[in-house]
């Protein structure tokens, strides 16, 4: 990790505690498959394979009950998301097909909003491959000692985790939304989602966000005339 | 050996979704206008997500705790405070609260 010398203190700092962050919860990951009876392999393949937190846990509830063809489609539904994910970070992962055969597996939902908050494009690269890597490997440690621990692990929620993520994300996002247009569209996609949350299948509704484009195709947009320039100068 | 089969299916189909839209990107030759959308729809999508997760518990509501801690974090990153800063400050928040004894 040459990298690393010429990385901002910044995005290390950041790292470290998202790191923190995912190996409490990959550890009760692994203490739940664990529980529900499933062997032990079963966790590390699904954290080394498919790498995707919330399809995880999705699963690897619906394979313990015995129905692994609903364990498949209802992960792919959830993970739909990196179809779109990854049109947008493409010029990110580059041209080459060693870093895309790789750095595709390293998207996460993390991932992508960390590489989309910075906007020069050399930033950006070290930020994907900085935060995949450590995603990776702080999600893979701590399925491990979830599964070596068992129920001592404790429940995330004790310490607010489900809160933090959120809340992560929307400091992730936060910049973005200071252009308006940008703001219009993640706000009315949030709704809908939160809106069929109740009645469609997970992994649907927040898809169903991207309807929140057409609003950009409305006539006559709000206050966002045509000369005012998107987000304000001050950046982030 | 079903589990294997639905995990390795799940993981292949996964990691398809991943590549799929990393080379479509090429291939597709988007005008300028339909690039400036991605960011946009990934923006649309990573909110969905913060907003779900913050609000929803399954099909139902979340709690108080949660969307509590993410409002606070929320105000903080609205503020421009770092990163960490503002995931410490929802999980404080949270977890202060359900210690607190509130769901």
């Amino acid at each position: 990790m040459r990298t690393i010398q010429r990385t901002p203190p910044g995005l290390v700092r950041d790292a470290v505690a998202i790191a923190a962050a995912m190996i409490a919860i990959g550890a009760s990951f692994g203490a739940i498959a664990v529980a529900y009876g499933m062997p032990a392999w079963v966790p590390f393949l699904m954290s080394t394979a498919v790498f995707a937190g919330g399809a995880q846990f999705l699963a690897v509830g619906l394979l313990a009950a015995g129905n692994p063809v609903a364990a498949v489609l209802a992960g792919l539904l959830l993970n739909a998301r990196h179809l779109p994910f990854g049109l947008a970070v493409a010029g990110t992962v580059g041209p080459r097909w060693r870093d895309r055969i790789v750095g595709s597996h390293l998207m996460t939902d993390e991932v992508v909003a960390f590489t989309l908050a910075e906007d020069d494009p050399a930033r950006r690269r070290r930020t994907y491959w900085l935060i995949g890597v450590t995603l990776f490997t702080s999600w893979n440690l701590g399925t491990a000692l979830g599964v070596l621990l068992g129920g001592a692990t404790g429940d995330p929620d004790t310490l607010g985790l489900d809160a933090a993520f959120p809340a992560g994300l929307i400091a992730l996002i936060m910049p973005s939304l200071r252009d308006g247009r940008t703001r219009a569209v993640a706000l009315t996609g949030a709704a809908v989602a939160v809106l069929l949350t109740p009645v469609l299948p997970a992994g649907l509704p927040v898809m169903s966000a991207l309807l929140g484009l057409v609003v950009l195709f409305r006539p006559g947009k709000r206050r966002e005339g045509p000369f005012r320039p998107g987000g304000r100068p001050e950046g982030r | 050996m079903m589990v294997v089969a639905a995990i390795l299916t799940l993981a292949v189909g996964t990691y398809t979704m991943r590549l799929g839209g990393v080379v479509l990107r090429d291939r597709l030759e988007l005008s300028a206008s339909l690039q400036r959308l991605l960011p946009m729809a990934a923006a649309a999508l990573l909110a969905a997500l913060a907003a779900t997760a913050t609000l929803m518990a399954g099909t139902g509501l979340a709690g108080v705790a949660r969307p509590a801690g993410v409002l606070v974090g929320g105000l903080l990153a609205w503020r421009r405070a770092p990163f960490v800063v503002v995931v410490v400050a929802a999980a404080a928040t949270a977890a202060l609260l359900r210690l607190a004894g509130v769901p």
